[in-house]
């Protein structure tokens, strides 16, 4: 009986022992996805019933003008926000890497916006970019420039939503960045300083290309934030789901949201542009994947 | 000590069996809604400032058995998904909830999720609201009562009185009422007033003036009321279309969007001095314009006389274990005594004409406003009022569709007329 106990324990235990990631996996994470495959199949309204309707909505999709826009807005504001942050993150990382006075409590300071709520954030940059009585314009003013209606435009609406993003989320990143470096073997940086390579040089020489899979890493969980952009422009339209009174800055997940809970609960639909925002990230990130292991060799 | 073997390990094993096995149970068990006091627990779910308090501590009071859970859930906006989810969930929803006027007509076309409140006595309480906010909560057969109406929307013109100064103008109510007997008198009074250049224009936006106009204009507005759409062939859709954009062509509007940082903004900065005022809006005007704002609004009666702008009901969804108390609840709210102590709590008003002929509403003055007769200018401009058809969708397609492209004309970004074809095409997908 001991025996056989024992080896029921040394055969099962390891699957009970990973267990508690799949099982979590299943239920937050595959269950969710297949359902709202399913529930995308169907003309799916939360208080009426629901019939099955093949990939109705995936065609009605293709036809709808805000969709589209809504892609567009998001695309624009994911590069818009993420090649300035990717890069201001390395420069900051790079700068914190050298020897300097209070070093730990710059490199913890760098990450303080990140730990604030994004509601906070939100709210308090909204009111650094009113329209008519906010600090920026203020500012404008100062320099002797028209003051901007910042949610009036697409370039300006998007850059006010990029310059949030990447007050957030720079230093985060640099962080990484910054790990990344200390593991880089000094001696790589002394052979090169002996052969007269200037820092410049050093830095995309040697920092850079060894940086590449934290790059990467980077890259795709910045593509998966960018994508799901969606607290950033709700703030900065004061809560209307509409982003800008023309739709300038509604993003992909805000078309969802209102689809789906604004307006006609029209969940099939919803959930059919969850899955195409779901593959739109696949792909993001897959191309990312690319471009970097390309530049690698 | 190594894990690998032993008793420890198995220990482990089926620790970690029963930890999961519990966490289920925990996460399937529900919460019993009496307490162990005995005593039955009615949630209600309000949203905006609902000024409840006093009126829910009265009931409190009057009810020792019963215990009022009050859960303020945010904007409309906010509030109105969550509800929508609670209700096909068949759980979540409270016992008695608030709904705004056009959501509640969209409600009425489905009202399975909603108790019959006539089966509660609600019939007997027909002369307790005026006609048609009574008539309005009930579905267009007259066999359901879904809601019963809290507030009405009685409808003033709200003005400061120091901008008024500024551009040589009367500041008395009396006088000032004479600047805005119709429409475009106010839109005349607003030139004069720009040509003065105090720095403020003369009113916050042009979609504000919207629903007051349109709801003089006719007795119906996007739809008809058999629900068809009719915002392109209604007339006086188009005339309260053109009106809003003479203002802006005018230059009278600050081109503030409503309820954004920015216009709140405004009220501090004084940059507009005249706004059409719901009864419920002397509220939003008092915490936005803040105490150095205090003397220097006052009201004035709307151009045209009447108008109703917005109000909402409350309702006890069908999934309430306690639709009775629910209901007692929802009575005594939507009363006389517990709508005059909303309105002395948030200032928002009667919908019982009991309520409105009260010494306590009709002779009240608001001291925020220069002391204003509020009572009187209010309920005057519901008395004449005719009721106005909405229809289901009449929220959707005026914030959604047709404030929005407004706005687009009022920050240049489109022409009037681009803008009205591009809001009656989307009206008409989203009815399609």
């Amino acid at each position: 009986m001991r025996h056989r106990l024992s080896r029921l324990d040394t055969t099962l235990s390891p699957y009970l022992y990973v267990a508690p990631f799949f099982v979590l996996f299943a239920v937050f994470g595959l269950f969710p996805l297949l359902y709202t495959l399913w529930v995308s199949l169907h003309d799916w309204n939360l208080l009426g019933g629901h019939t099955f309707v093949g990939l109705d909505n995936y065609t009605a999709l293709l036809d709808d003008e805000h969709f589209w826009n809504a892609t567009g807005n998001t695309v624009g504001m994911f590069v818009l926000s993420t090649v300035p942050q990717l890069l201001l993150a390395l420069a900051i990382a790079n700068a914190l890497h050298k020897r300097m006075r209070a070093r730990t409590a710059v490199r913890l300071g760098i990450l303080l916006p990140n730990i604030t709520s994004v509601a906070a954030v939100g709210i308090v940059f909204s009111l650094l970019f009113a329209n008519n009585f906010g600090l920026a314009n203020w500012v404008l003013g100062l320099a002797g420039v028209d003051p901007v209606n910042w949610t009036a435009e697409k370039w300006s609406s998007w850059s006010a939503i990029a310059v949030m993003v990447d007050w957030r989320w720079t230093g985060w990143n640099a962080l990484i960045y910054l790990a990344a470096m200390q593991t880089i073997p000094a001696d790589l940086y002394e052979a090169a300083a002996i052969e007269g390579a200037s820092a410049w040089k050093q830095f995309w020489r040697i920092t850079v290309p060894l940086l590449r899979p934290t790059i990467l890493f980077t890259a795709i969980i910045a593509t998966i934030g960018g994508m799901q952009l969606f607290a950033e422009p709700l703030l900065l339209a004061s809560g209307r789901i509409e982003g800008g009174s023309l739709r300038q800055f509604q993003t992909l997940s805000m078309y969802i949201y209102e689809r789906a809970f604004g307006r006609d609960f029209d969940y099939g639909y919803g959930s059919a542009m969850a899955w195409v925002l779901f593959l739109l990230i696949l792909v993001a990130s897959l191309i990312n994947f690319a471009l970097v292991r390309r530049g690698a060799r | 000590m190594s894990l690998s073997t032993g008793p420890l390990r198995r220990a482990a094993v089926l620790a970690l069996a029963a930890v999961t096995a519990l966490g289920m149970t925990a996460a399937c068990s529900r919460k019993d809604d009496t307490g162990a006091t005995g005593k039955t627990k009615l949630v209600i779910q309000t949203f905006g400032k609902p000024g409840i308090d006093q009126a829910v501590a009265a009931f409190q009071a009057a009810h020792p058995n019963i215990v009022v859970d009050h859960q303020k859930l945010g904007e409309l906006r906010d509030f109105q998904p969550k509800l929508v989810q609670w209700l096909g969930a068949g759980k979540g929803a409270g016992d008695v909830v608030m709904l705004e006027e056009g959501v509640l007509l969209g409600y009425l076309q489905q009202p399975d999720n909603f108790a019959n409140l006539l089966d509660y006595g609600g019939a007997g309480l027909k002369d307790s609201f005026l006609s048609w906010k009574y008539q309005r909560g009930m579905t267009s057969d007259g066999k359901k009562l879904v809601g019963l109406g809290t507030d009405v929307g009685g409808l003033a013109m709200c003005y400061r009185t120091d901008l008024l100064a500024k551009a040589g103008m009367p500041t008395d109510r009396a006088e000032v009422a004479k600047l805005w007997p119709t429409w475009e008198a106010y839109r005349a009074s607003g030139v004069a007033f720009k040509a003065k250049n105090t720095g403020a224009a003369w009113t916050d936006s042009a979609t504000g003036v919207v629903q007051p106009y349109a709801m003089q204009a006719s007795d119906r507005i996007f739809f008809s009321p058999d629900n068809t759409l009719i915002a392109d062939s209604n007339p006086s859709v188009r005339h309260t279309w053109d009106y809003a954009n003479s203002l802006i062509s005018d230059g009278l509007t600050a081109k503030l969007t409503t309820w954004s940082k920015d216009w709140e903004a405004g009220f501090k900065k004084a940059a507009f001095a005249t706004m059409p005022c719901p009864a419920w809006m002397t509220g939003v005007i008092k915490a936005n314009a803040g105490d150095e704002g205090a003397g220097k609004w006052d009201v004035a009666t709307i151009p045209g006389g009447t108008g109703n702008w917005g109000g909402s009901y409350f309702a006890v969804p069908k999934q309430s274990k306690h639709p009775k108390e629910a209901y007692e609840l929802a009575k005594y709210l939507t009363g006389k005594d517990g709508q005059l102590a909303v309105y002395k709590e948030v200032g928002a008003m009667p919908s019982s004409p009991q309520a409105l002929e009260d010494p306590a509403f009709r002779d009240s003055r608001n001291d925020y406003f220069n002391n204003a007769p509020t009572g009187k200018i209010f309920a005057d401009s519901v008395r004449t009022m005719r009721p106005v058809f909405l229809g289901a969708k009449h929220q959707e397609i005026w914030e959604s569709v047709f404030m929005p492209q407004l706005q687009a004309v009022e920050q240049g970004k489109a022409s009037s007329e681009e803008a009205w074809k591009a809001a009656n095409a989307e009206a008409r997908k989203r009815v399609g």
